[in-house]
């Protein structure tokens, strides 16, 4: 239990930095849906827009060579964030759906029929949604690994399921619902000794701790910019230089090629074959900003910071009788993810009374339906945490949980 | 601390009157709401075109509950076309087009008015009046 806040981080004063904060005056809890953006990502995109939009890649006049420049130092910062071999690896795209889209349309080309996929019963949507497309168009077979009752993909699991058909493994590093952080690199490891590719869906994890694509021993890994700090509108495809290379692209267009005839065409060098038509430069730019911010606040302070603030709440959570935690036990297995049920209370009448307190949570199936037909419940309630969350918001958060089956009619738990 | 989960709501759903079975039931139908995950089987047994007993079956969230308790209050012992003009002044209300009279004759089930402000749970308010609705449309 961790009772000190030991990142030393001034929250007061981190909290200054975010308008929205500020202005909106509750108290949000709904940071794996999407964080909230400190001023200076916000400035980075106007500025960009007010000094020096241009097309980027196209232009052979001052701005547009900055706004290139500028677009291009935001895909080596993010090289460096998740410790990639060169900035060529990085693929920027609308959102980690459309990262995970590219890769199974991109990688599923190379299945054949009576080949198979493994995806695990925790994966959102969009990590299990284009793999059964692919695996549709192949003729191939999708496979489910399931969680322990911690939300956590077992290797040994895994293993029982790999054969020599195994093409593709593609696991979420960390689950939105559970939470728990998995062991990727002895899972991908595991993939590997198969022969088959490893991808890794990274929307919840990279976001809150650091993480470094070649020490995981993955193929791909997809994440998105606006849960950490950075705009909508920005996603990110991370993959092994000699693996995109092999890789046929999945939009074409504009910019993508080196050379177009009526008949022919001959695709640019990675990453450009996978960036067609006009690209989001000022988002790409603002998140540059947003990763600046954040290693200037340091990741690790922020991952112990949200720490703390998860062993809060949880600790507060479960002295509320009625109020069961999904997944681990242990608060420290969560890193700021908590899903919960209020026994005979619908999730989103809780989600309901929590706004009329001015708490903003999320309540529904989290875009993970299969996983919550395997966990028999139809839907859940789901408070995620920022290093920028306070103490007073844990509290506020705790004492309208406390409330809610009272102010729903139910009758008193005895203890 | 204030929300539109009103007494009136609160007590429908905790403490549903029509929560069960109908004995000689002669129509069923199935209502879905997928953004609550509501499933509610509504029963009624008509005869003669008047709407002798009614109750629901199945889960969702509070307001979807309540809403078909009310509806059931008001419809049981009615004509089925006076059933429908009630639900058409449900309807109404949703859309916040409904007059100071019209808005009584609704009863208890006016509690749902201020659903019309929560866009998101208006489906969960309508679950059970749509449901009816159709069922007296096939019939």
């Amino acid at each position: 239990m961790n009772r000190i806040d030991q990142s030393g981080l001034d929250i007061g004063k981190i909290r200054e930095d975010f308008p929205l904060l500020d202005t909106a005056g509750l108290a949000y809890l709904d940071n794996s849906a999407t964080s909230q953006k400190p001023l200076c990502v916000l400035e980075a995109e106007k500025d960009y827009y007010s000094r020096y939009n241009a097309n980027p890649m196209r232009g052979l006049y001052s701005i547009s060579v900055m706004a290139t420049d500028a677009y291009e130092e935001g895909r080596a910062l993010t090289a460096k964030l998740i410790g990639a071999s060169c900035s060529e690896e990085i693929i920027f795209t609308r959102n980690a759906s459309e990262s995970l889209n590219l890769a199974a349309y991109s990688l599923g080309s190379f299945l054949k029929q009576g080949d198979e996929i493994i995806i695990s019963v925790c994966e959102h949507h969009s990590n299990m949604l284009p793999w059964r497309a692919a695996a549709a168009r192949a003729g191939a077979v999708v496979r489910y690994l399931e969680p322990d009752a911690s939300g956590e993909l077992k290797v040994e699991d895994l293993e029982a399921l790999l054969s020599e058909r195994t093409r593709i493994v593609t696991l979420t590093h960390m689950s939105n619902v559970f939470g728990y952080l998995n062991d990727i690199r002895a899972l991908a490891g595991a993939a590997h000794r198969f022969g088959a590719w490893f991808v890794a869906d990274g929307s919840q994890s990279i976001p809150h701790i650091p993480v470094n694509v070649r020490e995981l021993g993955v193929d791909l890994m997809a994440f998105s910019a606006h849960k950490m700090l950075g705009p909508m509108g920005v996603g990110v495809l991370w993959g092994r230089a000699e693996l995109l290379e092999k890789m046929p692209p999945f939009l074409t267009g504009g910019e993508m090629i080196t050379k177009v005839t009526l008949d022919d065409c001959t695709w640019a060098p990675i990453p450009h074959k996978f960036e067609a038509g006009t690209v989001n430069a000022g988002g790409v730019i603002a998140f540059a900003e947003a990763i600046r911010y954040a290693e200037r606040i340091g990741r690790d302070k922020m991952a112990l910071r949200e720490q703390y603030l998860t062993d809060l709440a949880a600790d507060g959570m479960r002295k509320i009788p009625g109020v069961t935690l999904i997944g681990s036990e242990k608060a420290q297995d969560h890193h700021g993810v908590l899903t919960f049920h209020i026994r005979d209370v619908h999730p989103h009448d809780a989600a309901a009374i929590f706004d009329a307190d001015h708490i903003a949570v999320r309540a529904g199936h989290h875009c993970a339906q299969p996983l919550h037909k395997y966990l028999g419940v139809p839907s859940t309630i789901r408070a995620s945490l920022m290093f920028y969350n306070t103490e007073e918001e844990i509290g506020l958060f705790l004492e309208t949980l406390s409330t809610i089956r009272e102010r729903m009619g139910c009758p008193k738990i005895e203890e | 601390m204030n929300t539109f989960y009103n007494e009136i709501l609160i007590d429908h759903n905790a403490r549903p009157g029509h929560h069960h079975a109908v004995p000689g039931a002669n129509m069923v139908l199935e209502g879905v709401n997928p953004s609550c995950g509501d499933d509610i089987v509504l029963q009624l047994k008509v005869e003669d075109g008047v709407i002798l007993d009614g109750g629901f079956a199945g889960d969702g969230c509070a307001i979807s509950r309540a809403s078909a308790d009310m509806m059931l209050d008001l419809v049981i012992g009615k004509t089925v076309e006076e059933a429908k003009r009630l639900s058409s002044l449900f309807m109404k209300m949703i859309r916040e087009e409904i007059s100071g009279e019209e808005l009584e004759e609704l009863q208890e089930a006016g509690a749902l008015q201020d659903i019309s402000h929560m866009p998101s749970r208006v489906k969960c308010a309508v679950l059970g009046w749509h449901t009816m609705d159709e069922m007296l449309e096939k019939n």
